[in-house]
């Protein structure tokens, strides 16, 4: 059986290099691109993102990012959203203490973390449920983060028959959402890309979920 | 429930190889640095630093393929340094993967630059390396120094830590200039003189050359510990110093 497909979309953001290698040695067909029909129709869409979340949604919206990840969604089409690209999935974050516009798939708002010590940066452990399919397979280990803004509350309610979306917490300072997996929508407010072995098996599992979607 | 101790090896690159010496002079060859950086992945290093210490743009291209070909199969943070003066640089830099740059001496040459790389990259990618030395004439008693350590300025290494945080630094690397190539251990008081103001995380550099030396680092206040003579010597591997700071009641990874 041929490769799941994952187009990484290619829409201006930092470092992408290690993301299609890592998705690559996690066993996906990679292309990073932002051709429409491309984005479309890959098994898989993931949405990097670093920097600032007002650059990163100014940049999304030039390659029209949120019109195919909506497409996407609508079809049932699996996206993954990374650091910032898991922010903008939310509704608003803050740009230099001004509320920025996001997405709006999931509601909530991406706001500072309470620490001494910001960027929380570094290797840290989270809680995943126990159904997680993301997380399947991988206890105890630390994945790399590295940002100052988090969601930090979950404020989507139950949608019967739907079923409640897998929550994966971690800390620093205070409680924020490490991962969401939503449905066809998942996120990892961590790297997997640069979180070495753990990383590549989270992608791997996330990969190992398409075709059955 | 905690961020573990970041191991960070650092390699000083020439003309695509890893070079080694004293206080940056007398360099010596170290082998090749993709090779290495690979090794230290599969050891458990947290993140690989390197920097380039060439002279020359056309040496300055070949960074660019060491730090590609390093990306796409060493999945942790990769930090680059050494000569960065424009947004141009850090852009060209992350396009061929980088995860971060670290900016020193163009930065005391210029401060905006801190600005304007943490304006379009974040603060999360912007490192400030400061070269550090014990001076007399300064309130702190430390100087920053430029060109590796060779040319000291007069300005108070603390105070410029501090402002370069406000101009967007999401991290320190503080290398100690006295205790650098020594491997007598890090500068200590300087690691604590650094907590003391900073508000972003901290890399201990400088000074190490054996296992016992890494806890004190992290137990005088930094977030990271950088090195890299103990392990391209294959003196150390990243594991035994993790054992021995799991030992010291540290997390490690």
């Amino acid at each position: 059986m041929a490769k799941p497909t994952v187009v990484v979309l290619d829409y201006g953001s930092g470092n992408v290099h290690s993301a299609v290698k890592a998705l690559e040695v996690a066993g996906a067909d990679v292309e990073l691109t932002a051709d429409r029909t491309a984005v479309l129709e890959a098994d898989g869409l993931l949405v990097p993102g670093v920097g600032a979340f007002d650059a990163v949604m100014t940049a999304l919206r030039d390659a029209r990012g949120g019109e195919l990840i909506d497409r996407r969604l609508a079809g049932g089409r699996p996206v993954l959203g990374i650091c910032v690209g898991m922010q903008v999935l939310f509704d608003s974050g803050v740009e230099r203490d001004a509320p920025a516009e996001g997405l709006s798939a999931w509601p909530g708002a991406v706001t500072q973390l309470t620490a001494d010590v910001l960027p929380h940066m570094g290797w840290n452990t989270v809680e995943a449920p126990g159904d997680s399919v993301l997380f399947d397979g991988i206890e105890n280990e630390r994945f790399y983060f590295v940002h100052s803004y988090a969601a930090q509350e979950w404020t989507l309610d139950s949608q019967p028959p739907y079923p409640d979306p897998k929550l994966t917490w971690a800390r620093h300072g205070t409680r924020f959402l490490a991962a969401v997996e939503n449905g066809p929508l998942s996120a990892t407010q961590f790297h997997p890309e640069k979180s070495g072995a753990a990383g590549i098996r989270l992608l791997a599992n996330w990969i190992g979920s398409l075709r059955a979607s | 429930m905690s961020l573990a101790v970041r191991i960070i090896p650092c390699l000083d690159v020439a003309a695509g190889r890893v070079v080694k010496g004293v206080n940056f002079l007398n360099l010596r060859d170290a082998g090749d640095p993709v090779e290495l950086a690979a090794r230290y992945y599969e050891q458990g290093a947290d993140e690989i630093t390197f920097l380039d210490v060439t002279a020359t743009v056309d040496e300055r291209d070949t960074m660019y393929d060491v730090v590609t070909a390093t990306a796409e199969q060493v999945f942790i943070p990769l930090t680059v340094g050494g000569g960065v003066r424009s947004v141009e640089h850090v852009a060209k830099l992350q396009a061929h993967g980088a995860d971060k740059v670290g900016v020193n001496s163009a930065a005391i040459a210029r401060p905006a630059l801190l600005s304007e790389i943490a304006d379009r990259f974040g603060s999360q990618a912007l490192v400030l390396s400061l070269d550090v030395k014990r001076a007399g004439g300064t309130d702190s008693g430390w100087v920053v120094t430029t060109h590796g350590g060779r040319t000291a300025t007069d300005i108070d290494a603390i105070a410029w830590a501090r402002e370069a945080i406000e101009r967007g630094a999401g991290e320190l690397l503080v290398n100690s200039i006295d205790a650098d190539g020594t491997r007598n251990g890090f500068d200590l008081e300087l690691i604590r003189a650094m907590r003391e103001v900073s508000s972003v995380p901290v890399i201990a550099s400088g000074g190490a050359g054996d296992v016992s030396h890494f806890a004190p680092a992290i137990q005088a206040g930094a977030d990271a510990v950088l090195a890299a003579s103990v392990f391209h010597d294959a003196d150390l591997t990243v594991g035994d110093i993790k054992r021995e700071l799991a030992a010291a009641g540290l997390t490690t990874r």
